[in-house]
């Protein structure tokens, strides 16, 4: 019953808010359609992370609110995207509904300390699984692979087909990022101009003051949506950036919690649902196969 | 001690780079901003009328707005400066409108008489300015123009938002690498800015001593 009238409530905003559109409204019933169903009478093990967070009715997600398609701030206040629909795939499993999930913005400096000083239950925040990271905090997934890609204007005026050709390029990415660091290391001939955020790259790379900005495919996807008059995707991603969700290190049972909602939404297609109206509809891209889940 | 060893080519040249932005920055800001400020006492109505625009301009608007419109304002008129220099210029604009206002307090506080008893020994206004006025009022607002200098060397962190790798991105690009000595990481860039604010205020404090009239 929940769920239905949650689903009215999304509709009716969607009809609100875009002055009774009614593209909209079906829109918004359309997203509401396949939503994870939140289940009821769960049962676990007491003890256990689930339990609690069962118990409580409510749990606190970290996600990013500045990245089209996975996670961005609505004007009404609550993220949507990706990594929004696989958090709230796990709290429905665990019997607690979206409405009942607190949102915290958690951006690339502050992940870890969050999860370790339980500031957070867990974060969907395009986390990449790396060694560095599994020693402070856990990883359940992955739920998506990423790859970084490089973004050009329209066109595609200086031919760049690939990181070899960025040699003497101006390229743009942000400070103290991860794929900032894969170019000053990999490709040390590429000069580097770092903003502290992506959208200023995208300016800059209007203005012509760069050639390319390099990040995440998933994040350049949301850029040249934002703009696709303007830019391209040169569309040959040249690392592999597996997506988990960080919890507490140890826990193990809700790691293999997390990990069996995952495969079971790989199954019943909540997965592909869920990318078909976040990422999918912005990039017009079907859902990809699944990742395997790496039980480490 | 091992991460200050590891990470000391990027936290000098940070370093540098936060030191010649202050001083590249400070300089024009001393220099456009004691300009103005002889515009602002001035007897020519449009030159005072132009000063009091560009301090009330700058002086309102926030730092990043003005480091937006120079970094990416300015290129679309076909005026593209590298990311540094807009930076240096930013930094300098804004904070010019700031010393114009502390040496202004300072001409304020020279008694009116000085200025008019060398008017009538036959300076002209230029001169009774610079021979006069001016070295008094520098001499009174050595404090306010300590204050200006030192919030401008923070100021300058802005810049690590538009492509300039001074302290504050250095901070950016450590604490993401070294996600678990976050705090030595707090620690290096933090006193990377006491290096320049602290002995600038002993010296602030130095000069002040021995400039300061008694009136």
């Amino acid at each position: 019953m929940r769920i239905t009238r949650y689903a009215a409530g999304l509709a009716a905003l969607g009809i609100v808010l875009t002055g009774c559109s009614s593209e909209a409204g079906n829109q918004a019933e359309e997203a509401a359609e396949g939503t994870a169903e939140v289940a009821e009478d769960v049962e676990f093990e007491a003890g256990t992370t689930m339990a609690e967070l069962a118990e409580a009715g409510s749990m606190t997600v970290g996600t990013k609110f500045d990245q089209p398609g996975f996670g961005l701030l609505n004007p009404s206040g609550t993220p949507e995207g990706f990594d929004v629909e696989i958090a709230k795939i796990i709290a429905a499993e665990m019997g607690i509904a979206a409405e009942d999930i607190e949102w915290t913005e958690t951006v690339s400096a502050n992940r870890e300390p969050f999860i370790e000083n339980g500031q957070v239950d867990m974060v969907v925040a395009t986390y990449t699984i790396n060694d560095a990271r599994k020693e402070r905090i856990d990883f359940a997934g992955p739920y998506y692979e990423a790859g970084q890609d490089i973004m050009v204007a329209a066109g595609n005026p200086l031919g760049i087909e690939g990181p070899e050709d960025l040699a003497g390029k101006n390229v743009c990415s942000v400070e103290g990022s991860t794929p900032a660091e894969t170019i000053r290391t990999d490709y040390p001939e590429a000069q580097l101009t770092l903003f502290d955020v992506y959208s200023k790259c995208a300016d800059a790379l209007t203005n012509g003051q760069v050639d390319a900005v390099t990040t995440d495919n998933v994040i350049l996807t949301g850029l040249v949506a934002g703009n696709p008059d303007g830019f391209e995707l040169v569309g040959n991603p040249f690392t592999e950036e597996p997506y988990g969700i960080g919890i507490e290190k140890g826990d193990q049972e809700f790691r293999d919690f997390i990990n069996d909602t995952l495969e079971q939404a790989y199954e019943d297609g909540t997965w592909a649902a869920a990318w078909d109206r976040t990422a999918g509809a912005i990039s017009d891209t079907e859902a990809p196969e699944p990742p395997d889940v790496d039980r480490y | 001690m091992q991460f200050f060893v590891d990470n000391f080519p990027l936290l000098r040249d940070a370093f540098l780079t936060t030191l010649s932005l202050s001083l590249l920055g400070g300089l024009l800001a001393l220099v456009l901003g004691t300009l103005l400020a002889a515009f602002r006492v001035s007897p020519i109505p449009p030159l005072r009328g132009l000063s009091t625009f560009y301090v009330e301009t700058f002086r309102n608007t926030p730092l990043t707005v003005v480091f937006f419109f120079i970094i990416f304002g300015l290129p679309q008129i076909d005026f593209a400066l590298s990311f540094y220099t807009g930076s240096v210029l930013a930094v300098g604009l804004y904070t010019a409108a700031f010393v114009c206002e502390a040496v202004r307090s300072g001409i304020n506080a020279v008694n009116p008489g000085q200025a008019e008893a060398s008017r009538a020994i036959g300076l002209t206004f230029g001169q009774s300015l610079r021979e006069v006025v001016l070295p008094q009022a520098f001499r009174t607002v050595v404090p306010p123009l300590g204050n200006v200098w030192i919030a401008m060397v923070k100021n300058t962190s802005i810049a690590a938002g538009f492509a300039v790798t001074e302290l504050t991105a250095s901070l950016q690009r450590l604490a993401n690498a070294n996600a678990g000595e976050l705090l030595l990481v707090l620690v290096a860039v933090v006193a990377g800015y006491m290096l320049i604010t602290v002995p600038s205020a002993i010296a602030i404090n130095h000069v002040e001593r021995r400039v300061a009239i008694l009136r």
